[in-house]
């Protein structure tokens, strides 16, 4: 007799297995924020919202309302509802580039205005579902379709450090930070902790999660691990970043 | 609850921006997203200085994108929502308003033209006919109410709301510069006590009730697999469109029974065609007046019956034959010769419609 592992009980058992690639960090992720979504007891409050890239393919992944919408575009659609709707939880689920390239100016005028929502963001260094480009989160030197001989920092800067950024502009009561999908528990702690700061109305809760492309980084298993969870390391520090409340203040 | 906006009919001198603000007040829209773009300012003005008293909300946003995305937002959670924008904010809109479309979202946008391409002039066109009709990557699928006044502006802004909410598909009220800052009188109305009732509004998502209990998740997508999957989808919106279409369909003509030239225009413009055909006529001219207001869906069959009875028409408008694009498709095959009267990004008067048909008509 074969044993399944557990599936969160959100999950929507007829679009499993999900379509994503082998390997991909993506069921990780969901898989995280599906049992956070069922700690909390809240599968009949949630919206979830999904860009496009390869998180649009989380589109049916969950028993909750859900809207796939344009790339980049997630975060003012979640923000309408949440805003027309305040009864709701709203998530907004990309990746880099829909975050950090199209959608940036989203996010960042979400995180200042300090919305009510949760953004979740898949970060694999590299735009998956167009075939391996470079994005804004892509290392130094790293090889994608369009920095075949390794991405010069010179010519495209530094990889975007998002969590440390919204952390910057969000005024209290937000939540950032950054998991990875080599930590599964730790990240979905963060998930829950960034649910629950919308649940208490604080404000703009923001998790980014490294993650993993082997089809795109042409790894196999032990380099795919390798890559999250030392390369990716060297430039996006796991851990949280920004907790509600009052900071305090020097020599105190 | 907090008082009805309007009570009993109240005649008013105002300007258009201000019309919208109260029309969709009393269209009781719920929330309105916008981006500052000029010349639909104060349609933002107006509501935010209303909206408290009357228990509705704004957000403004960062861009047009993200003013349609949160109205697109608005929507999805059943609310009445609306924006308003302009010009090059327009051209932003198009992108949500291609996933209304593909969601069959009933989005309702205002648009006061300005000119054309680029920054042009903050004051007046006609030439964001063929954007806010055909914009966007798609067919079109977009009910597009063109006004001429300002008892216009109030009557299609309550009226976009009900459209959009009976068919389902994203609605535009096109209004321009001139008519957004004129003055003008008006009548304003409950639609309640002139027996209009507003078509009720539904969330999509957050509904009641467990998701995959209680009732299905709702999982909205606007992508498909492969091709056929998405022509399915779309050959029952195209089906739902065209039966729509005749009942959506608007349009003011007169003296067109036994006119040897039809004078075709829209929007504030067919204001100068109406009274250059009613001079024309005493002048003993035989011209008649035909104005969609609908642009889209065109009233087709009353401007085919017009165009094979007369023997021109012709097409006045503040772009460079925008409209004359839409009528020619619309007309393709009927007997009458289409000419021109194109001023893009110029406002025409009735003397200069009359000095061009007697040009024509010698």
């Amino acid at each position: 007799m074969s044993v399944q592992p557990a599936m969160p009980k959100c999950w929507r058992m007829e679009s499993k297995p999900h379509k994503f690639c082998p390997g991909c960090g993506h069921g990780l992720v969901l898989k995280a924020l599906g049992q956070a979504i069922d700690e909390l007891g809240i599968q009949d409050k949630v919206v979830f919202g999904c860009d496009i890239g390869c998180s649009l393919l989380s589109w049916d992944f969950f028993n909750v309302d859900t809207v796939q919408t344009h790339h980049g575009r997630t975060t003012p659609v979640i923000t309408g509802i949440k805003r027309a709707n305040p009864g709701v939880l709203g998530i907004a689920y990309m990746g880099d580039g829909g975050g950090y390239a199209i959608g940036a100016q989203h996010l960042v005028s979400a995180a200042t205005r300090n919305e009510r929502i949760t953004v979740i963001l898949v970060n694999n260094t590299q735009y998956g579902m167009t075939g391996g480009q470079m994005a804004p989160t892509t290392l130094p030197g790293q090889k994608t379709e369009t920095t075949p001989y390794g991405r010069d920092i010179q010519a495209t800067g530094y990889p975007t450090q998002g969590p440390e950024m919204v952390a910057a502009i969000t005024p209290e009561g937000a939540y950032v930070a950054r998991g990875t999908v080599a930590n599964v528990k730790q990240l979905k702690g963060f998930i829950k902790k960034a649910l629950e700061n919308q649940m208490a109305g604080n404000g703009f809760s923001f998790v980014e999660a490294l993650s993993t492309c082997p089809t795109n980084w042409r790894t196999n298993a032990e380099e795919t691990w390798k890559f999250v969870e030392q390369e990716m390391t060297k430039y996006f520090k796991v851990g949280e970043i920004k907790v509600p409340g009052p900071r305090e203040k020097e020599g105190q | 609850m907090p008082e009805k906006p309007i009570q009993g009919e109240k005649r008013v001198f105002m300007t258009g921006n201000e019309v919208v603000a109260w029309a969709a007040l009393a269209a009781g829209a719920e929330i309105m997203y916008g981006y500052p773009i000029t010349p639909q300012n104060e349609i933002m003005h107006y509501w935010t200085r209303l909206m408290p008293k009357y228990d509705r909300k704004f957000l403004q946003t960062e861009d047009e994108l993200s003013a349609g995305f949160t109205t697109v937002g608005g929507v999805l959670a059943g609310r009445r929502a609306f924006t308003a924008t302009a010009g090059p904010g327009n051209t932003l809109m198009q992108e949500p308003m291609s996933m209304a479309e593909a969601m069959r979202l009933p989005v309702v946008v205002v648009v006061q033209q300005r000119g054309g391409p680029s920054t042009a002039t903050v004051i007046y066109s006609q030439q964001e006919v063929t954007m806010t009709t055909l914009g966007g990557n798609g067919e079109g699928l977009r009910v597009v109410y063109s006004t001429a006044t300002h008892q216009e502006l109030f009557d299609y802004t309550i009226k976009a709301f009900n459209t959009a909410w009976k068919y389902r598909f994203p609605t535009f009220v096109l209004g321009d510069g001139y008519q957004a800052k004129m003055r003008e009188s008006l009548t304003f109305y409950d639609p309640a006590e002139r027996g209009i009732e507003m078509v009720p509004t539904e969330p999509y998502v957050g509904k009641p009730g467990m998701p995959g209990v209680d009732r299905p998740p709702t999982h909205l997508r606007n992508t498909y697999n492969v091709e056929e999957e998405l022509y399915e989808v779309l050959k029952d919106y195209l089906a739902d469109y065209a039966k729509a279409a005749p009942e959506i369909a608007e349009y003011e003509a007169f003296d067109t029974e036994d006119a040897e030239l039809v004078v075709v225009s829209h929007g504030v413009v067919s204001r100068a065609g109406k009274a250059a055909v009613k001079e024309l006529r005493e002048a003993g001219y035989k011209v008649g007046y035909f104005r969609p207001i609908t642009l889209r869906p065109l009233p087709v069959d009353q401007l085919r019956e017009v165009a094979n009875k007369a023997g021109q028409l012709l097409v006045v408008e503040s772009a460079n034959g925008q409209l004359d694009r839409l009528v020619k498709e619309a007309a393709y095959g009927c007997s009458a010769e289409i000419l021109p009267m194109f001023k893009p990004g110029v406002g025409i008067t009735a003397e200069e419609v009359v000095a061009r048909v007697k040009e024509i008509k010698g």
